[in-house]
C-alpha cells in the first residue's frame, strides 16, 4: 500500500493506507487522534474542523494523498502548541464562558473560531455579527449564544 | 430505605434526617438507597401477570429477583479515596445536560470538599436498580438530589468520627473545610489520610442529618462544567473515541424505505475484496460491513448491490399520514351554545438527531458480551441484547459512555443491538456507527401529530378547554428503564394505556379555564419514533398558547395581561411577569416585527418566554448558502423557576439549548415523508437552528429558589420557546400559523438518492480551506 507523509501537531507522520482514504479517518482510525469528530462525513456539520497550514479545513473531505510532506495539520489536540501555552486563548475563552454542553462539536467549533479570528485580523478588521452568522458548525445542544460571546472574548486575547 | 426519619411533627431536623449505610470496604464507602424498594418488588408480580412467552425468553427472573432481594443491592455509593478524591458512579447518562457537574456539586456540598476533587463517572448497567437507571423525563436531579447527599453525609459523619479518634477530641469540635478536617486548636487532617481509618469492616446502617439549605455554599451557586477542560482540549471520550482492541469500524448498508429488509446481495464477494474491508454480513437491519477505516466502510456500503424487500411505511407520504391522523381523530363533541375559539394545528415529523450519530462498540465472544455506548436505558439495552444474542443477561456487560447529545434519541439502543448482532455473526469486535444519512432516514423521529383545541367562554370567563391530540404512535418501548415494563409497553393494550398515561402525567392545567379535558389518540406503528426532548409538550403547548392569543383578542385583552389574569398561582405569574418586564413587553415594534409571549409548566418547574421576531422580506430572504433563513428571532427573554436550582449556570445553558430547539421546531426543522422514506439526509437538509438563526439577544433569568427541592430542567424550556416564537410570528404577520414548522411547505434542498443509501465522501476539502 502507498505511504503518505505529512505533519500532525508538530510531528512528522507516515501512514500506510490507500490514498483516497479521507484525512479524518487517517487521523481517527489509524493515528488515534480523536479530537476531530464525525457528524456528517460530507463537509456540512464541520465537527471535524482542523487546521491545514493555519487555515480551517474539514478532514472528512480531504483524501490523504492530497497532503504534502511539509503540510502541517493541526487538530484540537495541537492547538495550544500554536501559542506555546497549556491552552490557546480561544480554549480559555470557551472555559470562561462555560460553552460546552455535550462537547461533541466543540473541538470543531474552537478550530473554526480560531481560523475566523485569524482571517478577520488579516483583513484588518474586527469580528462582526455577520461573521458569526457565517459560521456553519452545527451545535445540536444549541450553545450558539455562548459560542458567539466566547469568540469575541477569545479574539481579544489572541 | 431512604426516607426522612420521624423526629416529631414539623421538625426541620426531622425532615433532613435520613438513613444511609457504611459499606464493608478497605476505604470509606458510604451509601444510600436510590429510591423506595417498591420498584423491585413489583417487577416479578408484573411478569407473572403478563405471562407472555417472549417474556420468559427475555427475562432471567431468578437473576432479577435474587439481585432485588439483596438488602444493599440498590444502593448508590460515595467512595473516599486515600488521595483525597471522592468517587461516585452515577447511574444515569450524561449527554450534555450537565448532571455530572450538578452531582459533583451535591457531593462537594455535603462533604465540604473542593468540586475538582469529586470524580463522577457513569455506572455500567445495573439491573438490580430495576426502574432506577433511566435518564429521561428531566428526572435525574429530582430523583437523585436526596440520595446522593445522604451518601455524602454518611461519609462526612464517618470522617469526622475517624478524625476525632485521630486527634483525640470530640467529633463535635471538628469541622471540614476544603477536604480537610480541623479542630478548634488549629490541628488538621486531610480526608485522604482518614479514608482507610474511616472504612468499615462490616456494612452498617446509620442515621445522618443533611446540611440545611441556609448553609449551602456550593448548591445554588453557578459552577462551570466539570468536564469542560476535557471538552475544549479534545480529551473528552465518546464511544467512537474509545480504543477497544480489534474493534474496527463498521457501518450498515440500509434500505431505501423505512425499515425495509434485505432480499439478496448481488456482489458480496466483490465488496469483501475491496481495500480495507474485513467482513460483510447481513444483519436484521441491512448489510453490515467492517473495515480498517470508516472511510472504507462508506465506500463498501455504497458499492453493495442489494435487492430490498418492503418496509413498514411503504408508499406513505406527509399527505397520506395526515389523512390517517384525521381518521384517528377523536370527536370534539357538540359545540357549546356559548362563543368558542377553535383551532387545528399540524406538526410534521422531526428528527431528534444528536450530532454524535447512533453508535456502539460490541465485543461478543462465546458465552459473553461487552458493549460500550451512550445509553439512557442501559438495563433494557442489556436485557434486549442478551435476548438477541441468546445469552443470560448477567453475561452481557454494558458500559455507559459519555454521549454527544441525545434529545431523546439515546433512550433507544438501536446501534448497540446492531453492533452486538454483527459482532456475534463475524466473531470479531466492531465499532459500529450510523452515517448521518442513516440517522435522518432510518433513525428515530418525533411523530407527526395534529392538535385540535376548542375553548368556550362567556364574557370574561373561560368555561371549558378541550384539546384532542392525535399522533403517529410514539415508541415508549424503552419503558421505565426495565425490561418487563418495556415489554408491557409493546403489547397493544398496554402501550395505548402507557402512552395515554404518559400524556396525562406530562400535561398540566396552568390556566383557570373551567372544565379542562385533554386526550391523546395514536395511530400507525410503522415509524421509528421516540420521545424527542419535551415529548408531547412543545406541540400541545404551542397549540394551546396560539389559541390563548386568539382568546385574549376576542376578550379585548393584551396577551400578557390575559395570561397573568388566568394563571393559577403566584410562581407561574412571577415568571411571566419577569419576562414581560425584562423584555419590555408591549414596546412599539416596526410593521412585520412583533413580540410573542408564552408559558409552560412541567417537571415541578414553571417557565415563560418572550420572543421578538422579524418577518420582514429583507430578513426572510437574506441569502445563506444551503441554509434556510426565513424569519429571524431577534431577541428571547426566558425566565425559569425550577424550585431549587442546583447549578444556575448549567440551568441557564439548558434553557439556552431549549430556546434553540423551540426556534427550530416553530420555524425550520422537519422531515419530509415521500413514498415511504424521509427526504432529509444531511444537516443542510434538516434545518436545525444554525448561527444565522440564533437570536442576537438572549437573556435567561433563573428565578430565586422557591423550594427546598429541585424540579426538572433538561427539557423544560422547549415548549414555551416554540409557543412564543409561533405567537410572535402570528402577531408579526397577522395570521395565526397552523402548520409547523412554518417553512415545511417549501422544500429547500435537492434530496439525495436513496440508493446507495449514503452520499459519497467529498474530495474537494483543500479547495475550501479558509
Amino acid at each position: 500500500m502507498p505511504e503518505h507523509t505529512f505533519r500532525v501537531n508538530g510531528e512528522q507522520v507516515t501512514v500506510d493506507v490507500a490514498g483516497d482514504v479521507r484525512l479524518l479517518w487517517v487521523l481517527r482510525d489509524i493515528l488515534g487522534i480523536t479530537g476531530p469528530k464525525y457528524g456528517c462525513g460530507i463537509n456540512v456539520c464541520k465537527a471535524c474542523t482542523s487546521h491545514l497550514n493555519g487555515k480551517a479545513v474539514n478532514p472528512c473531505a480531504i483524501p490523504v494523498q492530497d497532503l504534502q510532506p511539509t503540510d502541517e495539520v493541526t487538530t484540537i489536540e495541537g492547538l495550544a502548541a500554536t501559542v506555546g501555552r497549556d491552552l490557546h486563548p480561544m480554549q480559555q475563552a470557551w472555559l470562561d464562558h462555560d460553552v460546552a454542553q455535550c462537547g461533541y462539536c466543540q473541538p470543531g467549533q474552537i478550530m473554526a473560531a480560531v481560523a475566523l479570528v485569524r482571517r478577520v485580523a488579516a483583513e484588518g478588521r474586527s469580528i462582526t455579527d455577520a461573521d458569526l452568522d457565517g459560521l456553519r458548525n452545527i451545535c445540536r445542544c444549541g450553545t450558539y449564544p455562548r459560542i458567539r460571546e466566547a469568540i469575541r472574548a477569545g479574539a481579544e486575547d489572541m | 430505605m431512604t426516607g426522612p426519619q420521624d423526629d416529631g411533627p414539623g421538625s426541620a431536623i426531622g425532615r433532613r434526617r435520613f438513613l444511609g449505610y457504611v459499606l464493608a470496604a478497605p476505604t470509606l464507602v458510604a451509601a444510600a438507597e436510590l429510591a423506595p424498594a417498591r420498584a423491585g418488588a413489583s417487577a416479578p408480580a408484573g411478569a407473572g401477570a403478563l405471562a407472555a412467552p417472549e417474556l420468559t425468553e427475555l427475562v432471567d427472573l431468578n437473576d432479577l429477583m435474587t439481585a432485588a432481594a439483596l438488602p444493599t443491592s440498590n444502593l448508590i455509593s460515595v467512595e473516599v479515596r486515600q488521595d483525597g478524591t471522592v468517587a461516585f458512579a452515577l447511574p444515569r447518562a450524561e449527554v450534555g445536560q450537565g448532571i455530572t457537574t450538578s452531582t459533583a456539586m451535591l457531593i462537594a456540598e455535603e462533604l465540604s470538599v473542593p468540586l475538582d476533587r469529586v470524580r463522577v463517572t457513569l455506572a455500567d448497567a445495573r439491573p438490580e436498580l430495576v426502574f432506577n437507571q433511566l435518564t429521561g423525563g428531566s428526572n435525574t436531579t429530582i430523583a437523585t438530589y436526596t440520595p446522593i447527599r445522604v451518601a455524602a453525609a454518611v461519609a462526612r459523619q464517618r470522617l469526622l468520627t475517624a478524625a476525632a479518634a485521630e486527634l483525640g477530641t470530640d467529633a463535635g469540635n471538628l469541622t471540614i473545610e476544603d477536604g480537610v478536617v480541623k479542630d478548634r486548636a488549629g490541628r488538621s487532617v486531610g480526608i485522604g489520610a482518614l479514608a482507610s481509618k474511616a472504612a468499615s469492616t462490616r456494612t452498617e446502617r446509620v442515621s445522618v442529618e443533611l446540611a440545611p439549605r441556609e448553609s449551602f455554599t456550593v448548591i445554588g451557586r453557578p459552577h462551570n462544567r466539570v468536564d469542560a477542560l476535557d471538552a475544549v482540549t479534545g480529551r473528552k471520550k465518546f464511544a467512537m473515541d474509545l480504543d477497544v482492541p480489534d474493534a474496527k469500524p463498521a457501518m450498515v448498508c440500509r434500505p431505501p424505505t423505512i425499515n425495509g429488509k434485505v432480499g439478496s446481495v448481488a456482489n458480496l464477494a466483490q465488496v469483501r475484496a475491496m481495500p480495507g474491508v474485513t467482513d460483510v454480513v447481513t444483519i436484521s437491519t441491512g448489510v453490515a460491513v467492517r473495515a480498517e477505516t470508516f472511510g472504507q466502510c462508506v465506500d463498501a456500503v455504497r458499492a453493495l448491490q442489494v435487492s430490498w424487500r418492503p418496509g413498514t411505511a411503504e408508499g406513505k407520504s406527509d399527505a397520506s399520514v395526515l389523512r390517517q391522523l384525521e381518521a384517528a381523530e377523536l370527536p370534539m363533541g357538540l359545540r357549546p351554545p356559548t362563543p368558542v375559539v377553535e383551532g387545528k394545528f399540524t406538526f410534521y415529523f422531526r428528527s431528534n438527531s444528536a450530532l454524535e450519530p447512533n453508535c456502539a462498540i460490541a465485543d461478543v465472544r462465546a458465552g459473553r458480551a461487552e458493549i460500550w455506548s451512550a445509553l439512557k436505558s442501559p438495563i433494557v439495552a442489556q436485557q434486549a441484547i442478551a435476548a438477541k444474542l441468546g445469552l443470560p443477561a448477567g453475561k452481557v456487560t454494558v458500559h455507559v459512555t459519555e454521549g454527544g447529545g441525545s434529545f431523546g434519541r439515546k433512550l433507544f439502543f438501536d446501534a448497540a443491538l446492531e453492533a452486538a448482532e454483527m459482532s456475534q455473526k463475524i466473531g470479531k469486535p466492531v465499532k459500529l456507527m450510523w452515517h448521518r444519512a442513516d440517522d435522518s432516514r432510518q433513525g428515530r423521529t418525533h411523530p407527526m401529530a395534529t392538535s385540535r383545541v376548542r375553548v368556550a367562554y362567556l364574557g370574561d370567563t373561560v368555561l371549558s378547554y378541550k384539546q384532542r391530540h392525535t399522533s403517529v404512535s410514539t415508541d415508549l418501548g424503552h419503558g421505565l428503564g426495565e425490561i418487563i415494563t418495556a415489554l408491557a409497553a409493546r403489547l397493544p393494550v398496554g402501550d395505548i394505556g402507557f402512552a395515554q398515561t404518559f400524556f396525562h402525567l406530562s400535561q398540566a392545567t396552568s390556566y383557570r379555564f373551567g372544565a379542562v379535558s385533554r386526550l391523546l389518540s395514536e395511530t400507525d406503528k410503522g415509524f421509528n419514533t421516540g420521545s424527542m426532548r419535551n415529548v408531547y409538550s412543545p406541540d400541545v403547548t404551542c397549540a394551546r398558547e396560539l389559541i390563548v392569543d386568539q382568546l385574549a383578542a376576542r376578550m379585548g385583552k393584551d396577551p400578557y395581561r390575559f395570561r397573568r389574569d388566568f394563571l393559577q398561582d403566584d410562581r407561574s405569574r412571577a415568571v411571566l411577569a419577569k419576562v414581560a418586564e425584562a423584555g419590555n413587553w408591549g414596546r412599539s415594534m416596526a410593521p412585520g416585527t412583533a413580540q410573542g409571549i408564552a408559558f409552560h409548566a412541567e417537571y415541578k418547574s414553571v417557565s415563560a418566554a418572550l420572543v421578538e421576531i422579524d418577518c420582514r422580506p429583507a430578513t426572510v430572504d437574506r441569502p445563506i448558502r444551503d441554509g434556510v433563513t426565513g424569519p429571524r428571532v431577534t431577541k428571547v427573554v426566558f425566565a425559569v423557576d425550577v424550585g431549587l436550582a442546583v447549578n444556575p449556570r448549567g440551568l441557564e445553558a439548558q434553557m439556552m439549548g431549549c430556546v434553540m430547539d423551540g426556534i427550530a421546531l416553530a420555524l425550520t426543522s422537519s422531515l419530509h415523508l415521500r413514498d415511504g422514506h424521509f427526504l432529509e439526509a444531511s444537516w443542510d437538509n434538516y434545518f436545525y437552528t444554525r448561527q444565522w438563526n440564533t437570536p442576537p439577544e438572549l437573556q435567561v433569568i433563573v428565578m430565586p429558589s422557591t423550594s427546598d427541592q429541585p424540579g426538572g430542567a433538561g427539557e423544560l424550556g422547549v415548549a414555551a420557546s416554540m409557543a412564543a416564537v409561533a405567537c410572535a410570528y402570528g402577531r408579526a404577520t397577522g395570521t395565526m400559523p397552523t402548520s409547523f414548522p412554518i417553512n415545511h411547505g417549501t422544500l429547500s434542498f435537492t434530496p439525495k438518492p436513496t440508493v446507495p443509501p449514503i452520499p459519497p465522501s467529498p474530495t474537494d476539502g483543500l479547495d475550501h480551506a479558509r
